[in-house]
């Protein structure tokens, strides 16, 4: 008994610390490393062979100057502050879109929640890289957007979307909506409707009961919904290298160019240590806003 | 009932035309015989033909489908394994620890999840190539599954369990016979979500893969970054169609198990 539920402890434990955790000290200490024309491209190496004195050595080459380059060269400065801005822009919109549409969904007859649903989810299953692509052809100079609107009259230049910001707010929005609705939904399903009733019964208007009741408690779903979006569009890679411009500077498009442009093993560790230290303070906030949220419910 | 007004009608309209708005237009683009994209040449298969003779693409999909079924399978294996030890196994050493390593992965971005892995690969020297592939997409993917089935296994009555033990069932027939039918249904969507997001992913595979294993969202990545390309649409409207036929079908299926399910227990009552 005690033997098999040591095994089944074990076997999922240890393949997480191999794969995950043990990775992320290599990268930790990869970045505390020096380029270097060798394979592999960095040194030092741990020389086991060497003991003790080996051990010692390897420690007094470990340096922090990846972390000052970070500093010094305003690339990367300006990368992670423009992640956090197109993340931040990009979470508010998806807010905007989605809580009119999760609304719309708690509004529905009961019969229809279930397509409701359904229609939310079958993007999320759908390829993440193809939905993307797709807003390439629409955007592009000679795209759907362009050509609608020239054929209307209402331009006679094509528009630049594509490659451009506002292509990348687009595709974030329409990439993690489904994030956003769905924990806002679940929170207004949950909502009892007899506390707008009555406070309307009670003299609100629509709109205030909508302000003073239904925001805040769908409060929680909003904010799951809104974390969920921000911390991976911070990391993102494929939607600003597809719709993005040389302009857009993205972390996440930063660190895969230094790896494997650069082949500056070093520097792009360096850069994931920094993105994973900014990402820590929202990743905590989250699991404590789903922390409260499941005690509220017992 | 709230009231269904005018607005919802509109919000939920204009947000679902938002959503399937791009792959309607990438379907239609699909049978565009005209290789510029934006003009429309008539109506024709031509580029389902090209992709079909493009031994490239017919590689990556293959190996791309076995690397899914091997990752996905392993994952809800070791996932499931995962949900069992954080609701049912009580306290032990390092749990925080456990748990933590489980959800962690679930919002790490794609590029330092690659990145570590391939240096961890390349630490112990391992050769990269669709093994490698396999390690990875299990990884995160188990996350998700123990994630799917921990759900499950919270909300399900645990004196079943007890009473199969308690008529002298052993802990693995128990679990058999008892849990095991009781969580299939979460086990089976944990095994679809990981299938899928091993089908999906870019960028893990880019930085874990060897040259001679390319996988399909690699090719597509290589082929759309120089711009529109018919044959790609073409593969899109047939993983869009797959993942259509499939998501309707489980939720007739699951819709018509309610149904029985609800007769059943009236029948039963009745009885």
């Amino acid at each position: 008994m005690q033997l098999r539920r040591t095994f089944l402890i074990l076997v999922p434990y240890l393949w997480m610390l191999l794969f995950f955790l043990v990775p992320f000290f290599i990268v930790m200490k990869i970045s505390l490393s020096q380029v270097a024309l060798a394979i592999p491209p960095y040194t030092p190496t741990l020389d086991i062979t060497q003991g003790w004195d080996g051990l010692v050595k390897f420690f007094s080459q470990l340096s922090f100057s990846n972390f000052q380059f970070l500093t010094t060269d305003d690339l990367y400065w300006r990368a992670y502050v423009s992640s956090l801005e197109i993340a931040t822009v990009a979470t508010a919109i998806t807010l905007l879109v989605g809580y009119p549409i999760a609304y719309g969904m708690a509004s529905a007859p009961d019969e229809w929640r279930p397509t409701l649903m359904m229609l939310v989810i079958l993007p999320f299953w759908t390829s993440f890289l193809i939905r993307i692509y797709a807003w390439m052809g629409i955007l592009g100079r000679e795209g759907f957007v362009n050509s609608t609107l020239e054929w209307l009259g209402i331009i006679h230049e094509p528009l630049t979307i594509l490659n451009t910001n506002w292509a990348v707010f687009i595709g974030i929005v329409y990439g993690y909506l489904p994030f956003m609705i769905l924990p806002i939904y679940a929170a207004l399903d949950k909502l009892d409707v007899s506390l707008t009733e009555s406070a309307q019964d009670l003299g609100c208007t629509q709109i205030k009961a909508f302000w003073l009741i239904t925001v805040p408690l769908s409060r929680p779903g909003v904010v799951a919904g809104c974390f969920l979006v921000f911390i991976p569009a911070l990391g993102e890679y494929v939607i600003p290298s597809l719709l993005g411009g040389s302009g857009t500077l993205m972390i996440g498009k930063v660190l895969w160019e230094e790896f494997s442009s650069n082949r500056d093993w070093p520097v792009a560790s360096a850069v994931a240590v920094v993105l994973l230290l900014i990402l820590v303070v929202p990743i905590i906030l989250f699991q404590r806003n789903q922390q409260r949220q499941q005690e509220a419910e017992q | 009932m709230r009231r269904f007004s005018w607005f919802n009608a509109t919000s939920l309209t204009l947000g679902f035309l938002f959503l399937y708005f791009p792959m309607v237009i990438l379907v239609i683009y699909s049978f565009n015989a005209s290789k510029l994209v934006t003009v429309w040449g008539g109506f024709s298969v031509k580029w389902y033909g090209e992709l079909f003779h493009d031994q490239a693409f017919l590689d990556a999909a293959w190996v791309t489908l076995r690397v899914a079924l091997a990752a996905s399978t392993l994952a809800t294996i070791l996932g499931t394994m995962a949900a069992y030890v954080m609701v049912r196994a009580g306290r032990f050493t390092g749990r925080t620890l456990f748990s933590g390593m489980i959800y962690a992965p679930l919002v790490m971005p794609d590029v330092i999840t690659g990145l570590s892995l391939l240096l961890l690969f390349i630490a112990v020297g391992l050769d990269r190539g669709i093994t490698t592939v396999v390690l990875a997409h299990t990884t995160f993917a188990m996350c998700y599954v123990s994630v799917v089935v921990s759900a499950r296994l919270v909300s399900f009555d645990r004196s079943l369990e007890e009473a199969a033990l308690d008529l002298g069932c052993s802990p693995w027939d128990a679990f058999r016979s008892v849990t095991l039918p009781i969580i299939a249904p979460a086990v089976i969507s944990g095994w679809l979500l990981a299938f899928t997001l091993s089908l999906d992913d870019l960028v893990i595979a880019s930085f874990t893969t060897g040259p001679s294993s390319t996988t399909l969202p690699i090719k597509i990545w290589s082929a759309v970054r120089l711009g529109v390309n018919p044959e790609i649409n073409a593969l899109s409207t047939i993983m869009i169609s797959i993942v259509t036929v499939g998501v309707i079908t489980t939720s007739i299926l699951s819709k018509r198990n309610a149904v029985q399910r609800m007769r059943d227990e009236q029948k039963a009552q009745q009885a």
